[in-house]
């Protein structure tokens, strides 16, 4: 086989010498258009993982590599005056310089052409050899040349970086934050050698001009990071190599090959620099190319074997490195966190490790973390050093409500109340919810009158009958399982008067069906009943449902009462645009549309003494509907107006949005409301086992989680 | 786990002997249910025709659709379509549904392909609706229609599927892409609401016994021809081998399937018996 290989970075060097190492008799040249020794960035980190790659692959270079490389196996933190060192991370650094010192020896000793200081030509003359690989980088001319094949996209971070050098041998990797009068700064550093670190400074976009550094020369750059980070430095100097302001882009390709051509690489993909892993995918990448090639005959099935090896990889590193960008992007959110929390939420943010994967790593720093939550969660400063719960089994206050840990579970409606009256399955149900160790069990939405409900199955709490069964319940639920209930209350709005949801969802009933109420008059799907707009007596009357409903659900003994404001009901219907086309004082802007559920909230808030949660769909999933940002203003809202608890829910505020069920769905929304409007939430979604829980909860995302519970019996 | 088989409706050459023929096999042998895959623009049979077929000469298997394109056909006559079949096999109907992905179908039945997720939701509401109402086909047992299933990968499609239907049907691939897709549909099933649990199908291809993988992956090669490279990766994970299909099963199963239909990639009659072997 001939082969011509385009760009002499660690991607096309590895796969020369590989390839040549194969099969000696084929015939490989790489072109590279600078000089042997020019090289921009400065180390690159591997993991044990990929050390084992290395050696597997060839045990020549990764000798040569493994000595030369810096070892560590902690995490520094540096964050409000303190430092908190994580350990058990096992990661090398090496000199990028050195790394393409290696594999140039190794290449050439193999036989590999080695050709520095030359452009490419002519791409359609290199595709006469039998293979022309492209690793050339992000700005690489063969991935260009057949753009409409590979079919690219590029993402554009917000935030500003560069690449610094420093001459401060750093024994850890090692993130600093640090603000000062123009903004919040943060380093990603570590060592790769034992003289040599890399120093990475990012902020964002605002900070930078703040700072004037986009104005900057580099000596500029340097010398403001260096005087913000002289204590960190310890006066050590940064060190340029073309180090400019950039932002990082991330860039996905459809497909990687292309008859005799394929891509390698930053040629074929980017992860985002805070999860380290550009250098490893690329070397990874010629392992598997390699492989390929030798396993098949035929290049069409090698490249395409190649291809279905790394693609599902390189997605899995790309979704981890685009949470964790966002993290970093959005950090100021978590500022006010205690060091404890704020190490384990960074430690966590890409998604890849979770509470458990820490405690195998580094137990002490986890039990730091059980400790320091025990605490929070009590009240007692003597929670360290002792015996400390997983941060599940921590108890929650909420007003005068005390949860012995953080788990809710809630049941789903069978449909089986007659006139709005739960019956046994209700209790057998919320029982076999309790069972699971949930501290607190929460009911299927029950309405404040028989036009709130959903189906003619549906609970409600309006008549004093209603109050004694479910006061029975509550008893039950108090005396048999131990834990706590909510009553959730709503009224259905236009998702009312609806057939049972065993057979499907939102099938609008065609005999016995009632007159359903909403915002403005658009019916809910395109077959369903179309809505009356409630009008200034009809928002009395519901208002005056709800309060009723609420005096009720205390004489009954429910621990807490959640409002619904969420799913596309009667309230959340008021809420976002694409259901609210209001013009009087009810709709258009967001403060008119939150007018309703708020007087809501507030008349029930009067009545009801105990905690108050609302259940609130936090984003539309729809471009020109309710969003985060939104949610984060209703939830600011509704804690000035005494809510005590956000569960945060996503969607169905209209019946055709775009979804994403994928695992901890709502965490997001949970974290960006617990930590922007500052209320405790309660995360929901696909969150199906307690080491998500105890993630979200030691990192800060929410206060509470709605474990994913189906119950499997049902009769 | 149940485990079916795919009658080779769209394999070119199969003949009306064949499939009939394929169907008593089926019938005998340990699967649990005999789907078809549809489409309009290419040398295959008619789903719903090919299963009143395989209705005609079983007694026991079950009979399903993984999965029909709804959007290119009249609502009406597709519930009643279906509701005939769940009749005449005595029940033995699951009916599958999406949107599918080649434009061409649409081309050629000339329906707009834009809206068709929309669209797909309507008529799943609709079908459900005629189904109950009794009016437009017999009702075996006194049922209102044949269970439900939705296919389809997008957040869209899961919503629609816990919506409206029963089960979900899965498109292929690895068993980890099946867990990942399972737990999603799980997920949206419970976000909306809907008591109970889905049922989840899942679907791959098998060409067993020698000089079959070449022609299996041509097959493949055609068959998906309109998706580009992607052809490729499909025809590369073709199960070709006993333990590759054991592998895959265990797999599958280990990642809650309910229900895995293998697709034939060669029409000749023996595959059944070579998967019947492996399977029982």
């Amino acid at each position: 086989m001939k082969a011509v290989v385009v760009g002499g970075g660690p991607a096309g060097l590895y796969f020369a010498l590989l390839a040549k190492k194969a099969n000696p008799s084929d015939q490989i040249t790489v072109i590279e258009r600078n000089p042997p020794d020019a090289t921009f960035g400065w180390g690159v980190v591997f993991s044990e993982e990929t050390l084992g790659a290395l050696r597997d692959a060839d045990f020549e270079s990764y000798d040569e590599i493994s000595t030369s490389f810096a070892r560590w196996n902690a995490i520094d933190i540096y964050f409000r005056n303190s430092r908190i060192r994580s350990r058990g991370h096992v990661f090398t650094g090496i000199s990028r310089k050195v790394l393409l010192n290696i594999l140039q020896r190794r290449a050439r000793q193999l036989g590999v052409d080695l050709v520095f200081g030359q452009e490419i030509g002519d791409l359609a003359a290199l595709r006469e050899a039998d293979l022309l690989v492209g690793a050339d980088g992000i700005n690489g001319r063969v991935r260009q040349a057949y753009a409409e094949v590979f079919r690219p996209t590029q993402v554009l971070h917000p935030t500003k970086y560069v690449w610094f050098g420093t001459n401060l041998a750093l024994d850890a990797f090692t993130f600093i934050f640090r603000r000062n009068q123009d903004g919040l700064f943060q380093v990603h550093a570590y060592p790769f050698d034992a003289r040599t670190s890399t120093f990475i400074v990012e902020c964002g976009e605002e900070t930078w001009r703040r700072a004037g550094l986009d104005q900057a020369s580099e000596r500029d750059s340097i010398a403001y990071c260096e005087e913000l980070f002289g204590e960190e430095l310890n006066s050590r100097r940064l060190l340029s190599n073309r180090s400019l302001w950039v932002n990082f882009v991330t860039l996905r390709a459809e497909t990687w090959h292309h008859e005799n051509v394929v891509l390698l690489g930053d040629a074929a993909h980017t992860a985002h620099f805070s999860i380290g892993s550009g250098t490893k995918l690329a070397m990874e990448d010629a392992i598997a190319l390699v492989d390929a090639l030798r396993r098949h005959g035929q290049l069409e099935a090698a490249l395409t074997d190649y291809e279905m090896d790394r693609q599902p990889v390189v997605e899995r590193f790309q979704a981890a490195a685009l949470e964790s960008s966002r993290y970093f992007e959005d950090v100021s959110r978590y500022e006010r966190f205690d060091p404890q929390p704020f190490a384990f939420n960074l430690l966590t943010r890409s998604g890849r490790i979770s509470y458990v994967n820490l405690t195998l790593r580094d137990p002490a720093f986890v039990r730091s973390v059980d400790a320091w939550y025990a605490a929070a969660a009590t009240g007692s400063a003597n929670g360290a050093g002792r015996l400390t719960p997983p941060p599940m089994f921590a108890p929650l206050r909420l007003g005068a409500l005390r949860l012995a840990n953080r788990v809710a579970a809630a049941i789903t409606g069978e449909d089986t109340a007659r006139n709005g009256s739960p019956d046994e399955g209700h209790l057998r149900q919320l029982l076999s919810a309790a069972e699971t160790g949930a501290a607190l069990v929460l009911t299927e939405m029950t309405a404040v009158s028989p036009d709130g409900r959903v189906t003619s199955g549906s609970t409600g709490l309006y008549t004093v009958e209603h109050a004694e069964v479910w006061g029975r319940i509550v008893a039950a639920v108090h005396e048999r399982a131990g834990a706590r209930i909510a009553l959730s209350l709503g009224h259905a709005g236009r998702r009312g008067s609806m057939r049972p949801r065993r057979e499907g969802i939102d099938r609008p009933l065609r005999q016995g069906g009632w007159t359903v109420w909403s915002a403005s008059p658009i019916a809910y799907t395109p077959r369903g009943q179309v809505p009356r707009a409630m009008d200034d007596g009809e928002m009395r009357k519901v208002i005056r449902q709800f309060t009723e409903a609420a005096e009720l659900a205390g004489g009954c003994g429910f621990d807490l009462l959640e409002l619904n404001l969420a799913h596309g009901y009667l309230l959340a219907s008021f809420l976002s645009p694409l259901s609210n086309q209001r013009t009087d004082d009810y709709g258009g802007s967001l403060a008119n549309r939150t007018r309703f559920p708020l007087a809501v909230v507030d008349a029930v808030r009067s009545r009801w003494k105990g905690p108050l949660a609302v259940k609130l769909s936090a984003s539309d999933w729809m471009l020109a509907g309710f969003s985060l940002d939104d949610a984060v203003t209703v939830a600011t809202a509704l804690k000035h107006h005494g809510c005590d608890l956000i569960h945060a829910v996503m969607g169905q505020n209209v019946a055709e949005s775009r979804p994403d069920y994928g695992r901890m769905f709502g965490v997001p929304a949970a974290d960006r409301i617990r930590n922007e409007a500052e209320i405790p939430t309660l995360a929901a979604g696909n969150i199906p086992t307690s080491d998500e829980v105890n993630t979200i909860l030691a990192a800060g995302r929410a206060d509470l989680c709605l474990l994913d519970w189906l119950d499997s019996t049902p009769q | 786990m149940n485990v079916g088989i795919g009658l080779p409706t769209t394999i070119p050459g199969t003949t009306g002997e064949v499939l009939v023929e394929w169907a008593r096999k089926a019938d005998a042998g340990p699967f649990s249910t005999l789907a078809v895959l549809d489409r309009v623009a290419y040398h295959s049979f008619d789903p719903f025709m090919a299963l009143a077929a395989a209705a005609a000469v079983t007694r026991r298997v079950r009979l399903a659709t993984m999965v029909v394109v709804a959007p290119l056909r009249n609502t009406v006559l597709l519930a009643k379509e279906a509701a005939s079949l769940d009749a005449l096999s005595g029940g033995r109907f699951t009916l599958g549904l999406a949107v599918g992905a080649r434009g061409e179908d649409y081309k050629i039945a000339g329906v707009d392909q834009r809206g068709r997720g929309r669209r797909l939701s309507e008529q799943l509401e609709q079908v459900r609706g005629l189904w109950e109402d009794g009016r437009i086909a017999p009702q075996p047992d006194g049922r209102p229609g044949p269970p439900l299933l939705v296919g389809g990968s997008s957040g869209e499609a899961l919503a629609r599927m816990a919506r409206y239907a029963d089960g979900y049907a899965h498109g292929g691939g690895p068993a980890r892409a099946f867990a990942s897709a399972a737990a999603k549909a799980r997920a949206a099933w419970l976000d909306a609401g809907r008591p109970g649990t889905p049922a989840l199908w899942g679907m791959a291809y098998f060409a067993l016994g020698a000089g079959s993988a070449e022609s299996g992956a041509n097959y493949l090669r055609h068959y998906y021809a309109f998706t580009g490279p992607f052809a490729e990766k499909v025809a590369a994970a073709n199960l070709t081998s006993a333990d590759a299909v054991i592998d895959f099963l265990r797999g599958y199963r280990d990642a809650g399937c309910d229900e895995l239909i293998l697709f034939p990639t060669l029409s000749a009659s023996d595959q059944v018996d070579q998967l019947a072997d492996i399977v029982s």
